[in-house]
């Protein structure tokens, strides 16, 4: 059959199908893209609302932009290896450790004095490509559970212009409507600001599932227990805004510093979506090895720069949790990730090296 | 213009058309979805995102060589010269995004120092040593290569129903169907 010329209508009909096909794609996706979808909350809103805090700081990370790269290993005595078959946890295996130790905010010039909250980020190298990153805090609950409230949390935070400093209305408000930041402010009434990275904990504080060579699966959450006996920070210290550095290099000459790295079991029901929420104390508790810092590098062109101590990197025997913060975090720090290098590409390519504000 | 004397694409071929034609339009929609929300659909999408895009690496090398071996039917032979360019252009077009997207995924992800993990305990080796500046010029393309690609789909399914529907010429049908019963 030879086709004829089809009528006028019929042609505009056809036009129409196919003009409305192409347009039900393209609006698709636009909205998965988010485009059609403002109330959404995507990781460039969070890294907005991280930036509108504290300014835009080019080259750093849009949180806990101040750090140092330090260096050392990880040497596992195998008591974690039947809760997971990572090779990381093998008897005897040593595994080559990059890290960060950091203060919280996304001010990379802050005064080390201001946040009672240190950070402790982690690559540890595995054989055969994989790694396991972490990046964990000194604190034992986190204020909040969920993305969203995080991004509230945010933004109540957000520095009054004329004071320099969160509006306390706005922060009075914010906790009030969220009790699951109980627990985080009672510890925070208590905490003491600690006079060096290397004397306090660190905690994953999100839950992660540990596989074991069965098959099965154990939830667990780990944190850094230091050999260093905590000591606050003193009087002379309060003066210097880098007193951070000046005591982990200072230690560091004198030799390593160690951590054990203890993992914590939780019993059937113990909440693994629930960073706010503290396991009971009598949870079992695995001491899986030893972390050695031997040397530290400043941020600038250390090691650690270009890392993104992305909390879902993980080798075969971790795995995620229900916990959604990871996700979130997943997807955030990517985002701040992505924005760091291109502008230390931008600063690399730029012939006139002048800073910007 | 008679489609019978129009050769249809082999089954190897417009079997691959298909499947690649599903996976890639999966593909652009997972990757613009993943990276607009920080939900737990992220982490799920992300895992998707890379064993697919390697399959696709895979399925585009399988699907140049049964195109260099079964060859392609001939476009009408009425069809305006420049819709005939436009054509090839588009289909070349789209064969070098379909092998450089998944590259540059994974070249990319070297770039940034992360392990290319495709499932738990298969990790891709690394294709260049991390380096920022790669990196992030990398990132870019990603993104707006994936854009020109959906842009090019678009138009690509818009010709295609163009022959379908308004000239009827046999080429959707080259694509759609095996040889005509004469
Ligand atoms: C939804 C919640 C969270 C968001 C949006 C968020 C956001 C961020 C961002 C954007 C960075 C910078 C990443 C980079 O450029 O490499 C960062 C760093 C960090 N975050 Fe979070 N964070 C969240 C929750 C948490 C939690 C629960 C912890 C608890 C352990 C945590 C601990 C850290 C640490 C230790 C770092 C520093 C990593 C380093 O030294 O490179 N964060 N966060
Ligand atoms: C046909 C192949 C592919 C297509 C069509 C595709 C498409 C996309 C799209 C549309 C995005 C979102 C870009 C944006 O909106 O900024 C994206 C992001 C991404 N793609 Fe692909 N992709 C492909 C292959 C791959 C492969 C093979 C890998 C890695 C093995 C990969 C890794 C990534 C990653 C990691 C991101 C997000 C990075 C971030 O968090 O910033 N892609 N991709």
């Amino acid at each position: 059959m030879t086709p004829k010329n089809p009528p006028p209508l019929n042609t505009i009909f056809r036009f129409t199908v196919i003009g409305l096909v192409v347009a039900i794609l393209a609006t698709a996706f636009a909205y998965v893209g988010g485009w059609l979808d403002p109330g959404r909350l995507t990781p460039d809103r969070m890294i907005n609302t991280l930036e509108d805090n504290a300014g835009v700081h080019e080259g750093y990370r849009r949180n806990h932009a101040k750090g140092y790269c330090v260096v050392g290993s990880f040497e596992s005595n195998g008591n974690a290896e039947s809760l997971s078959r990572a090779t990381v946890f093998a008897t005897g295996q040593v595994s080559p450790l990059i890290g960060r130790l950091a203060i919280p905010g996304g001010n990379p010039h802050a005064d080390d004095g201001m946040p009672p909250i240190r950070s402790f980020a982690l690559q540890f190298e595995l054989p055969n490509g994989e790694q396991w990153r972490t990046a964990m805090n000194a604190m034992p609950v986190f204020p909040v559970s969920t993305p969203q409230a995080f991004w509230e949390l945010l933004q109540a935070s957000q520095p009054d212009p004329r004071s320099g400093k969160p509006d306390p209305a706005k922060m009075g408000a914010f906790f009030a409507g969220h009790p699951e930041t109980k627990p985080f402010l009672a510890w925070v009434k208590t905490a003491r600001h600690s006079s060096s990275f290397v004397n306090v904990e660190y905690n994953s504080l999100d839950a992660f599932r540990f596989i074991d060579a069965g098959g099965t699966t154990h939830f667990v959450r780990w944190g850094l227990v230091p050999e260093a006996p905590f000591t606050p920070m003193t009087d002379a210290q309060k003066q210097d805004p880098d007193f951070l550095s000046h005591d982990l290099r200072e230690r560091l000459d004198k030799g390593p510093q160690r951590w054990h790295l203890i993992v914590t079991v939780a019993n059937p029901g113990d909440p693994t979506n629930d960073a706010t929420l503290a396991w009971p104390a009598d949870r079992r508790q695995i001491d899986a090895g030893i972390v050695t810092i031997d040397r530290a590098q400043d941020q600038a062109d250390g090691p650690c720069r270009d890392i993104n101590y992305d909390p879902l990197v993980l080798p075969d025997g971790i795995a995620g949790s229900d916990d959604p913060l990871l996700s979130a975090r997943s997807a955030a720090y990517s985002e701040s990730y992505n924005r760091r290098t291109r502008e230390e590409a931008e600063s690399a390519t730029s012939s006139t090296q002048e800073p910007r504000s | 213009m008679n489609p019978r004397t129009a050769v249809t694409f082999s089954l190897p071929a417009r079997l691959l058309h298909w499947l690649m034609a599903i996976m890639i339009l999966t593909m652009l929609f997972v990757g613009v979805g993943m990276v607009a929300t920080v939900s737990e659909r992220h982490v799920w999408l992300v895992q998707l995102h890379k064993p697919l895009g390697i399959a696709i690496l895979a399925l585009v090398i399988v699907r140049l060589l049964v195109r260099w071996r079964y060859g392609t039917p001939a476009l009408p032979a009425d069809l305006p010269p420049w819709q005939r360019h436009s054509a090839h252009l588009s289909h070349w077009m789209l064969y070098a995004l379909m092998l450089a997207m998944p590259l540059i995924g994974w070249t990319m992800l070297s770039a940034g120092g992360y392990p290319v993990t495709l499932f738990a305990g298969v990790t891709l080796p690394d294709l260049v040593s991390p380096s920022p500046t790669l990196y992030s010029a990398l990132r870019f393309a990603h993104t707006w290569l994936a854009l020109s690609l959906f842009a090019l789909i678009l138009l690509h399914l818009a010709a295609a129903l163009y022959h379908g529907l308004i000239r009827r010429d046999g080429v959707l049908a080259s694509m759609t169907k095996g040889r005509r019963k004469p």
